[in-house]
């Protein structure tokens, strides 16, 4: 079993606390000049991304987490698993709701993502930054109206919805940054 | 990392802060009639304490091994029971797997030790020569004791409290308590809780350290749970260590060797006592205190920077 000592200690590590993958998020070493000294971090839950604050003895040991984050194609959903591919070796992987959780809604066939592996079993996976996407349902446009600033909700193909300006007509094709859920542009296709 | 590491660390405007700094210090105490001395660097013997760790050098040919030192406490000692007077020095040390933001391997302190002083009369000056280097500094400085600190910051008496207590608040930093002793759980709780708030505008001391924390200091004549041990705190940084020098060679012993019994606890490397300190504690060494204090956090501060490797030129990471 991997395992990492403390002065090994950085951001981004992997780690099993409790039986759960974490990620490194923050460590400090702290000594007082004549005291036992720690470290001192805050990491992050992988299954949750709940952040907890965790101290070790410095010196001590932490089981190892298997996790890589790898480039994967999104393949399609059956309704109950999510499916993609990795592209150099075709190799398949199959995502439950809990890994993709509220990030399903941004998913388009052949899109690349971020799958992160936990002992080769998809733990979490991020969308592109930015998806284009077409809208499929959305209030009639404003001819002429570019500037306004005013906007409405419509419905993309993928089932997300998100902000539109005025403009913005069904069938069209518009760019989202899947990290704040914000519209972007439109795409001329 | 994709800097270039053949760079220094710290910028060559800092290195000028740095090298103007210490020239105040050698100012400070040429004031002051303080001796500049220069120590080994390297000795047979090395510190027991528990908590530091000692780098081994060995020398080619020399079968025995040398310690790289933590502190150049027991040389300096050792000039003083000689007739030395009042000393100072600005050397590297070095420590074990110290490594972080604050932390460095090999550092620079500046020591020094005061005749006749106390550790009350050797904070005055600690302050003293601190708001000369940080003169943002508030005038005068606060004073509290462990207890005190412990008291306001952690809601507890770290003399008073049942261990089990100790345990549940360190719980509350996600720090597992077991294997940690009763030392090492008030070490974590003043981390955490206490020195963070400590030394705010103006300088911060703690005194009236248990006596388990304080191997090379007196015991406080009112309270014998307490030793004459202090330290000087900064913007909740340690500064400075002191002491009101133990003077009696057999007591000294007992304690080396006490902390030698929990370094073989604790499956560390039982390590060789300074057999030529104690010889100069039985000749004599004259009623003094002394302190160390870590100058390269000092510089820190006074460059406005947060971490230890902008000011060291080049730090653990690119040797």
């Amino acid at each position: 079993m991997a395992s990492y000592n403390t002065s090994e200690f950085r951001a981004g590590l992997k780690i099993i606390l409790d039986g759960d993958p974490y990620t490194i998020v923050e460590n400090e070493f702290v000594k007082p000049g004549k005291g036992q000294a720690f470290n001192r971090t805050r990491v992050r839950n992988l299954k949750t991304g709940r952040v907890i604050e965790k101290t070790f003895k410095s010196g001590d040991s932490v089981e190892a987490a298997d996790v890589v984050d790898t480039d994967m194609q999104y393949l399609y959903t059956d309704g109950e698993m999510w499916h993609f591919m990795v592209p150099d070796t075709f190799e398949q992987y199959a995502a439950d709701a809990a890994a993709v959780g509220d990030n399903a809604k941004w998913l388009k066939e052949q899109d690349m993502c971020v799958v992160t592996l936990w002992n080769g079993v998809p733990l979490d996976i991020a969308p592109p930054n930015h998806v284009t996407l077409k809208v499929v349902e959305t209030d009639p446009g404003l001819r002429g109206d570019t500037s306004s600033g005013g906007s409405k909700p419509a419905k993309l193909e993928t089932g997300a919805v998100v902000k539109v300006p005025l403009f913005i007509n069904e069938g069209e094709v518009i760019k989202v940054d899947t990290r704040t859920g914000e519209y972007i542009s439109r795409v001329k296709e | 990392m994709t800097e270039n590491l053949w760079q220094p660390s710290a910028s060559i405007e800092v290195l000028k802060l740095r090298a103007a700094l210490l020239q105040q210090v050698r100012d400070f105490f040429a004031a002051r009639a303080v001796l500049e001395v220069e120590t080994p660097l390297a000795s047979r013997a090395a510190i027991t304490e528990p908590n530091l760790d000692s780098a081994e050098v060995r020398l080619p040919g020399i079968a025995t091994p040398f310690y790289l030192h933590t502190s150049p406490e027991f040389f300096m000692k050792r000039l003083l029971a000689a007739g030395s007077g009042d000393i100072w020095q600005a050397c590297k040390v070095f420590r074990g797997a110290e490594h972080g933001r604050l932390h460095n391997p090999e550092f620079t302190m500046i020591e020094w030790y005061r005749l006749g002083f106390d550790h009350h009369a050797l904070m005055d000056e600690v302050a003293a020569l601190l708001r000369t280097l940080l003169p943002e500094l508030e005038e005068g400085d606060e004073r509290l004791s462990y207890a005190e600190a412990f008291r306001r910051y952690a809601g507890l008496d770290p003399f008073e409290a049942e261990t089990a207590e100790l345990a549940a608040l360190v719980q509350g930093f996600g720090l597992d308590p077991a294997g940690l002793d009763r030392d090492a759980l008030l070490d974590a709780i003043a981390s955490h809780k206490v020195y963070p708030q400590l030394g705010h505008g103006r300088v911060a001391f703690v005194h009236a350290f248990p006596a388990s924390q304080a191997a090379l200091a007196r015991l406080d004549d009112d309270d014998p749970r307490c030793a004459r041990r202090f330290e000087a705190f900064v913007a909740g940084m340690e500064l400075a260590n002191g002491f009101h020098e133990l003077l009696d060679a057999q007591e000294q012993r007992r304690r080396f060797m006490l902390e030698n019994e929990r370094r073989r606890e604790r499956g560390l490397p039982v390590m060789p006592v300074d057999e030529h300190l104690l010889a100069a504690l039985e000749a004599g060494m004259p009623d003094c205190a002394g302190v160390a204090l870590g100058f390269d956090r000092v510089v820190m501060l006074a460059a406005g920077r947060d971490a230890l490797h902008e000011v060291i030129s080049f730090d653990f990471d690119r040797i």
